[in-house]
């Protein structure tokens, strides 16, 4: 296939849809099928038959808004439908629908339509999501005519591997697993790397709890993510790639399978991809559960076959990874981004974000926040909007009191940070991470020493065993913030805490060691006097814990 | 050592379907990752999701086709917590603790799933009725508290809801249709 070839494939998409007088499309991701979406596609397609209407209902992707869902969005018109109960579903067929603005919504009958300049859409910018809520995720055509595989097309014919390094590199891109080590640096590492074979992995192994953009991507637009890789795979000079995908993720594996089915066939994946000499495989690998596998060592470990257990670096996967070959493993909205920077240009991409955090991040929301869900906002936009403008603000009348950012590794931001900038640096500087993108929002009712036993707990049960500090310190952390939660510790313990934490931070092996004390640390730093009330005067603040079983002589203690 | 007996071979079939199939599907996966030995994980998930669970004589015999120590395939099956050595029961129930559900309380869910069937997380009822399992994360933030019944995923849900979704997919074997529409749309 050649250019034209794909611009004509493009537009006989594009008029396939504009010759069908009405569309609807109902979103079939795995949050809007909590709710039932397949329920409510049913009923709008025996509604549709019923009445002999000539509308075509087609699947579509998560367009972030899952607070809402299900959605069902009706095109040309754009009208966004949100909440769709199975009753209401003919009514949207018939065009009938006694329909109200989001305003004078109450209980439950009229069909909620979501105003277009709603803040959570609006205050977007879409470029990983861009195809969100547009696209029918299971068809390679839809994604064509949205202008997909056009940036592989022009990567392969009018630039030489080095330049799409180049513009990688020019982009800023950064990484977005967490880490954010600059992507064109690495592909620049790998591509310099002499090897026969070389390996691009797509790292979908989203352990964060709290985190589900990567789910939204593999399973919304899956072609987006093949797509980058072999851009990838042409600019480091691989021939094969994978996709490790979380094993909870079994949506996201039936896509992709199909997906890359589809590309194959299409000559977009395989040998002679675009009918030039670069050729380009890609296998699924599914995990099977363990958040260590996110580490790129134990992601290796386990794409051989073994216990996900990491290794020393160096040497790093770019000289020596897979199979001992040259391996560039990035994580899936790294790669997502990748055909837009080679389709609008590097400068494009750059003019969005700030100075040392350039282009766009997809957050997930979740936690005490009115609005759930992804959004994509550009890097340097303030915490203050995206939770309030956004994400609606705290909902039942409570404060705000942190927010989580960064899972397991990351920290707890407090109110007094909520007007900084959202950028890697900003959020390192007080004790945070970006992440992978999750925010969880807590209001007062949660209590911090317990939120930071949990991501120690959460540490402790994935902590792998291999090196001593994270396998035996992930547990005397947890005893110790147990007993802090219980009332049965001192101030010694919190000093012994403290240090443990240290000790951790600079002698474990990989990442999950060296961040799981990150929660004890930064909710110590900001809300030291919630331990020092669990601790001195026995009671919990937000009136979580459970201090009934305190000791006797530690209440004495206390006292004295 | 690695050879596999005639009755641990027999042992490899034992419930519902006739061993010959399971067995057929077992060496199909084998097969079709053409006895790679990095294909363990892949063959691992296939012998689970055709016996729900996997015994020793799972893993010799897997250990013996790819020509593994037995010692890193039983290794790998107990690293990863999607791998179970124990039979699940008739219904499973995962209850998501990941840090939105805990924000938004799933642990009082679980404790209420606890009280109803005497089980903790990772055991299963006397009768073989129910299995009870947390899970890290599902990916289903923005509809905290999570949790699946049989496969299907129920978001906001509360202790009392759940509860009797799960006393109803207990009571009813159609447990998929009657739960979505208890679900009750929004």
């Amino acid at each position: 296939m050649n250019s034209d070839e794909l611009q004509s494939s493009a537009a006989e998409e594009l008029r396939l849809c504009a010759s069908v007088p009405r569309r609807v499309q109902v979103c079939d991701d795995t949050g809007c099928r909590a709710t039932g979406s397949q329920l409510v596609r049913q009923s709008l397609e025996d509604a549709a038959k019923a009445r002999g209407a000539n509308v075509r209902i087609e699947g579509t992707s998560c367009c972030g808004f899952c607070a809402r869902g299900p959605i069902i969005i009706s095109r040309p018109d754009d009208t966004i439908f949100a909440e769709v109960t199975v009753e209401q579903a003919p009514l949207i067929i018939g065009g009938e629908a006694p329909v109200a603005t989001e305003a004078t919504v109450s209980g439950s009958r009229p069909v909620t339509i979501l105003p277009a300049d709603l803040p959570f859409f609006a205050r977007q910018t879409r470029i990983i999501m861009a195809n969100a809520g547009e696209i029918d995720p299971q068809r390679i055509e839809s994604y064509v005519a949205a202008g997909g595989y056009r940036a592989l097309e022009r990567a392969l014919h009018e630039m030489t591997p080095q330049q799409v390094v180049d513009a990688i590199a020019q982009s800023g891109l950064r990484g977005r697993g967490g880490a954010g080590f600059p992507t064109g640096v690495k592909w620049g590492l790998v591509a310099r790397t002499d090897s026969d074979q070389k390996f691009v992995v797509c790292n979908g192994d989203e352990g964060d709890p709290g985190a589900f953009m990567n789910r939204a991507v593999m399973e919304g637009d899956p072609h987006l993510v093949l797509e980058g890789m072999a851009i990838a795979g042409y600019a480091v000079g691989a021939s094969q790639g994978y996709v490790y995908v979380r094993g909870e993720y079994p949506i996201a594996v039936e896509r992709l399978r199909k997906a890359i089915h589809q590309a194959e066939r299409q000559g977009f994946l395989g040998s002679r991809v675009f009918d030039t000499s670069f050729q380009f495989r890609i296998d699924i690998r599914i995990g099977a559960g363990a958040f260590v596998c996110g580490e790129e060592t134990a992601l290796i470990a386990s794409i051989q076959g073994g216990r996900g257990a990491p290794h020393p670096r160096p040497p790093y996967p770019a000289q020596s990874g897979l199979w001992g070959k040259p391996t560039l493993i990035n994580n899936v909205e790294t790669l997502a981004a990748v055909s837009a920077i080679i389709d609008h240009g590097p400068e494009w991409y750059a003019r969005l974000g700030t100075e040392k955090s350039k282009g766009t991040k997809v957050f997930a929301l979740a936690g005490k926040i009115t609005n759930t869900g992804l959004v994509e906002v550009p890097f340097g936009i303030t915490l203050r909007e995206v939770i309030y403008e956004i994400g609606g603000g705290i909902p039942d009348g409570h404060a705000f009191k942190a927010v989580q950012t960064g899972g397991p590794s990351g920290g707890c931001i407090p109110e007094q940070f909520l007007d900084m900038p959202i950028d890697y640096d900003s959020l390192a500087r007080v004790g945070s991470i970006i992440g992978s993108g999750g925010m969880i929002v807590m209001d007062e009712t949660s209590c911090m020493v317990d939120v930071a036993r949990f991501y120690m707990d959460f540490c402790m049960s994935e902590s792998c065993g291999k090196c001593i500090p994270c396998r035996a310190g992930t547990v005397q952390a947890y005893r110790i913030l147990d007993r802090i939660s219980r009332g049965n510790a001192n101030l010694d313990d919190l000093a012994r805490l403290e240090s443990l934490c240290e000790y951790m931070q600079k002698a474990s092996l990989c990442g999950l060691g060296q961040t799981a004390p990150n929660s004890v640390v930064s909710t110590l730093r900001y809300f030291r006097d919630e331990y020092l009330s669990h601790i001195v005067e026995h009671v919990c603040p937000a009136g979580v814990c459970d201090l009934s079983q305190t000791r006797p002589f530690m209440r004495s203690e206390g006292v004295s | 050592m690695l050879k596999i007996t005639a009755t641990r071979a027999s042992a490899l079939g034992t419930a519902r379907e006739p061993i010959d199939k399971r067995q057929r599907m077992v060496d199909g996966a084998l097969k079709k990752n053409q006895y790679r030995q990095d294909a363990l994980i892949e063959v691992l998930h296939t012998v689970q999701s055709i016996y729900g669970y996997l015994t020793d004589e799972h893993l010799w015999y897997v250990a013996q086709q790819l020509k593994l120590p037995p010692s890193q395939v039983y290794g790998v099956a107990t690293f990863y917590n999607f791998f179970t050595l124990k039979p699940p029961g008739e219904h499973t129930v995962v209850v998501c603790h990941g840090t939105a559900c805990f924000i938004k309380d799933s642990r009082a869910i679980t404790a209420a799933l606890e009280q109803r069937f005497g089980i903790k997380p990772g055991e299963t009822t006397s009768d073989g009725q129910l299995s009870l399992s947390i899970a890290r994360c599902l990916g289903s933030c923005s509809l905290a508290p999570t949790a699946i019944v049989d496969g299907v995923v129920h978001g906001r849900t509360t202790p009392d809801t759940f509860v009797a979704l799960v006393e109803a997919a207990i009571s009813q074997n159609e447990s998929k249709e009657l739960t979505s529409k208890a679900d009750g749309m929004p």
